[in-house]
């Protein structure tokens, strides 16, 4: 069984099809891994029975798939990771899940999170962390920590996330997989659980390039459900550049210079040099804003959220807490027991950044700084096809380490932030291992590729060529560590 | 101290009668069981998107231009944020800096602005007071919960109560035309709130304001804004100054009630809707508005004033009711050389009195009295085949049981007569019948010519010419 776990998907696809595996071993095999959570990577797992009903496809002939919590999963538990929503059965399904289903995936479970995807870590769970496989006294990174760590350990053969400002990306550097974080309006949100409804978008999880670009196409598509929706015109295929000859790479001046660690600057620069070796061209782009894409999205983003989590009030459905005094006591009383600490920050924030006379000086201002990146980028995607920088700052970093410090954990956003404001997809692939300040032994190091808006095809296309170039084939061991 | 002036704008709430609410694919309802109409769009449930009603969105452009709004090429959705029960999201899509429908007016008030909105549920106050504060507990019903809305904020233009009152008359009118919308008041189809301060006469400055609520019905408004503007002078004449206040409005009672000052002001925290997209309608979707609107009141009454010569009070009264209005103009295409202006009285002077004497149902358009037949009377009239007052014994005659007003004239005998001889011998006869009368003429008494008319209108059953049987009388005098 060890040999099928270890093909990708298109792998297994292909095996399929010359008829050296059968769907049904194919799933089985995957099903029974999944079976072995050590990582805390699942919240919930599909036993295929009854519960699980609504969410059987009609004939599981793909891979099965690991699924966010923040999907809405008709009859199954749908948590966000948060206690508010303890114990709540969605009544309806995503239309992420439901393409899904109409692909013939079945779906192993449900996985672990941030709170409502506000995390860099997977610590805001209210379940617990997850493990990162690679060394499980570190974070997965977050927020869709459960998803990248089911694919890196094992336990799903590709999953998909939501990514509002890096909870792609970052988790996938982190764990050393693919994560794609496709432009804004290509896949529906519609049953994806609200953070911050102007930023927030699925995506793929995946061993390859190649499986990000199938399970793109299966998600993508305007749905009559988001009116935010458009899908992307001529879909997407399968990758097969060879090279990037005639592509030019932009590193933007702003963000290179600022702090990263010596390790995952090696690997940095490292790819630098094999994009060139690969017939592609290197440039400096001027993102002047970008680096202000923290304070803006840190201001958006709370505020949207303070709004989209106003109605988890104990009234309809999930938790409920007080209610003995009045109508405001019991709002309080839910709300305050149902959110974990970091979701109360920016609810608060968020508040705040709204509130009447704070308007234009925070929420105001912040989408001015947001349209100055979007145009940065258009200016920079006049010069280069792509901008290309580290995923994150850091290689994983220790559970506990950034839980004091807010600010420390936001700073992990830095380099995937602005692509989110701008609406842009980008990618991250995992472009070497790196040793993490402190020592320790070696973790993946992820490198982003941003696009324009709707280029998926073109970032795929030269993701998958760089994905060859590269080669990297580690694999964290069954203990944690490297296994290259 | 100078006279106070009365300073009023309207805020009205207009549920539109489309197939299904603002923002999901639910049912549309009223007096259906409870939270049968609903969805985990409209529940609020987590993960849920709106989608704007294209229905909702064609009756709004309709209402803005039936207001003679500028509609805003395109206009973009907020979210009003705040906490109750009978907001499932805690937030309520409504439009704010940029609305579909920009200024206009209807008749002589200016429209401020109208915008597209979703409604509340309903929320019901179980116990004594059927307000939440002291009841025993509260139901919400989400079956209203999204119906879409359309609110129409005038400019303080109204300067008392009736005019508020009949101006919201004719406002209601005007939408029941677009039949966008029941306009039901007291099924809350329809709901007016009013914004009341009073100013020194003259002055242009507005004085601090407080909002009125829930006057359900016309009647209710004008109360409710006479009782306001009548606290709001007795407090300024006697030194006081006017607090910026919600009230509600008790009919039982009269009495306004404060829900709450401006220090317990809401902060919305509007901000723009991130799960909808700017509303661009497009030139199609504006000319097919165009093409639906009918003829409105204010537009008709216009007309019947300038081109049909009536006067404004008349034209009014014919021109607000479209089926009144229909009747008239039906009738005035059968006039045949009778005026419009003349006809118009008729419409709304002997046959509404006609009607009410028969204790008839509904106005004109309901009636018997066919417009050709109508028509057909007054020409008879005019053309003194018959006299006023046998036109209205035969109208009183086609209210209860129809027909030709000619025949009707021939089977009562009622033809004007126009055999000198014979009412002369009737005339001498009735002045031989009452000396008194004629004596009372000789000495100068002109009235006393009454008597004898009388006498000779009975004896013919009114057929006789008033004007001949005047003649006639002074002649043999």
């Amino acid at each position: 069984m060890a040999d099928i776990l270890d093909l990708s998907v298109l792998e297994a696809h292909e095996a399929k099809i010359a008829g050296d595996l059968s769907p049904r071993e194919h799933v089985d095999a995957w099903f029974e891994a999944a079976g072995n959570d050590e990582l805390n990577a699942y919240l919930w797992r599909n036993d295929r029975g009854a519960e699980a009903a609504a969410i059987e496809p009609k004939e599981d002939w793909n891979a099965p798939i690991a699924v966010k919590d923040i999907f809405t999963t008709e009859g199954v538990p749908t948590t966000a990771a948060s206690r508010i929503l303890e114990g709540y059965r969605p009544p309806y399904s995503s239309t992420a899940v439901q393409k899904l289903l109409e692909a013939g995936l079945p779906i192993l479970g449900k996985t672990n999170m941030d709170e409502f995807a506000m995390g860099s870590s997977n610590e805001n769970s209210a379940y617990g962390p997850v493990l990162n496989p690679w060394d499980r006294t570190r974070v997965p990174g977050g927020s869709s920590g459960g998803s990248a760590a089911a694919v890196a350990g094992g336990l799903a053969p590709w999953a998909i996330g939501t990514d509002t400002g890096g909870s792609i990306r970052q988790p996938a550097a982190f764990c050393g997989i693919v994560g794609l974080k496709p432009t804004y309006g290509s896949i529906s949100r519609y049953g994806m659980i609200a953070f911050a409804s102007s930023l927030d978008q699925c995506g793929p999880l995946t061993r390859t390039v190649s499986d990000a670009a199938m399970l793109l196409a299966m998600l993508q598509g305007r749905d009559p459900l988001d009116s935010t929706s458009v899908g992307i015109e001529g879909g997407v295929s399968l990758p097969d550049r060879e090279n990037l000859a005639g592509l030019r790479f932009g590193v933007p001046a702003e963000l290179a210079r600022d702090a990263v660690d010596a390790g995952v600057r090696e690997v940095f620069e490292r790819t630098l040099e094999k994009i060139e070796a690969l017939g592609g061209e290197v440039v400096e782009v001027s993102l002047p804003n970008a680096e202000h894409g923290i304070s803006a999205y840190y201001v958006i983003a709370p505020a949207e959220a303070s709004s989209n989590l106003a109605r988890y009030d104990g009234v309809r459905y999930g938790m409920r807490a007080g209610g003995d005094g009045d109508l405001i006591e019991m709002y309080e009383t839910t709300r305050s027991e149902g959110f974990g600490a970091e979701v109360k920050r920016r609810i608060m924030l968020g508040t705040y950044a709204l509130s009447s006379g704070y308007y234009e000086a925070y929420y105001g201002q912040a989408q001015k700084v947001r349209t100055r990146i979007a145009e940065d980028f258009s200016g920079a995607f006049s010069a280069v096809d792509f901008v290309v920088t580290p995923t994150a700052p850091s290689v994983a970093f220790k559970l506990g380490e950034k839980t004091d410090d807010p600010l420390a954990m936001y700073l992990n956003d830095f380099f995937t932030v602005p692509m989110s404001l701008a609406g842009i997809p980008a990618i991250s692939i995992p472009a070497g291992l790196a040793e993490p300040e402190g020592g320790g032994p070696q973790l993946p190091v992820g490198f982003q590729i941003a696009a324009p808006a709707f280029a998926e095809q073109k970032l795929l296309d030269a993701a998958f060529a760089l994905e060859q170039g590269i080669g990297f084939d580690a694999r964290p061991t069954a203990g944690g560590g490297a296994d290259a | 101290m100078p006279e106070l002036e009365a300073v009023i704008g309207l805020e009205i709430h207009v549920q539109l009668a489309t197939e299904t609410k603002m923002f999901c694919g639910c049912e549309l309802s009223f007096g259906d069981e409870p939270n049968v109409h609903t969805c985990p769009i409209c529940l609020a449930h987590p993960g849920v998107l709106p989608v704007p009603n294209e229905q909702a969105i064609r009756y709004a452009l309709q209402i803005g231009l039936a207001l003679e709004c500028e509609i805003a090429p395109w206009s973009i959705f907020h979210r009003k944020n705040y906490f109750y029960p009978d907001s499932p999201k805690a937030y309520q899509i409504s439009q704010y800096d940029i609305p579909i429908c920009g200024a206009g007016k209807l008749g002589d008030i200016r429209i401020h602005r109208a915008h597209l909105e979703e409604d509340a549920a309903k929320t019901i106050h179980v116990g004594a007071s059927g307000r939440i504060h002291g009841s025993d507990a509260s139901l919400v019903d989400f079956n209203r919960g999204g119906t879409p809305l359309v609110e129409i904020v005038t400019e303080p233009d109204l300067r008392g109560a009736a005019e508020a009152a009949e101006w919201a008359r004719l406002l209601r009118e005007t939408v029941r035309q677009l039949g966008v919308s029941d306009v039901n008041m007291e099924e809350g189809s329809l709901r007016v709130d009013a914004n009341v301060s009073v100013r020194p006469a003259g002055s242009s400055e507005l004085g601090i304001k407080t909002e009125l609520k829930n006057m359900n019905s016309f009647r209710f408004l004008q109360r409710g804004i006479e009782a306001e503007l009548a606290r709001q002078r007795e407090l300024i004449e006697s030194g006081g100054t006017v607090e910026q206040e919600t009230l509600h409005f008790d009919p039982a009672s009269g009495s306004l009630t404060s829900l709450r000052s401006k220090e317990e002001a809401h902060d919305y925290r509007y901000f723009p809707e991130p799960d909808l997209v700017p509303l661009a309608p497009t030139e199609e979707m504006l000319r097919e508005a165009r093409e639906a609107l009918p003829e409105l009141p204010a537009a008709r009454i216009e007309r019947y004033e300038s081109e049909l010569g009536l006067s404004r009070d008349v034209a009014q009264k014919l021109a607000t009711d479209p089926r009144t209005a229909g009747y008239f103009e039906n009738a005035v295409e059968a006039a045949d050389g009778v005026e419009p202006r003349v006809l118009a009285n008729w419409v709304t002077g002997e046959l509404a009195a006609a009607l009410r004497q028969a204790e008839v149902e509904g106005g004109a358009a309901d009636s018997r009295v066919s417009p050709p037949a109508l028509a057909a009377l007054v020409r008879l009239v005019q053309e003194k085949k018959i006299s006023h007052g046998s036109g209205k014994t035969v109208l009183a005659a086609m209210v209860t049981e129809g027909g030709d007003p000619v025949e009707i004239v021939e089977r009562e005998g009622l033809a004007q007569m126009s055999d000198s001889g014979e009412l002369e011998s009737i005339v001498e006869k009735a002045m031989a019948d009452n000396p008194d009368a004629v004596a009372k003429i000789r000495e100068g008494n002109g009235k006393a010519i009454g008597a004898i008319v009388g006498a000779v209108m009975r004896e013919t059953k009114g057929r006789a010419d008033g004007g001949e049987v005047n003649r006639i009388i002074r002649e043999k005098l």
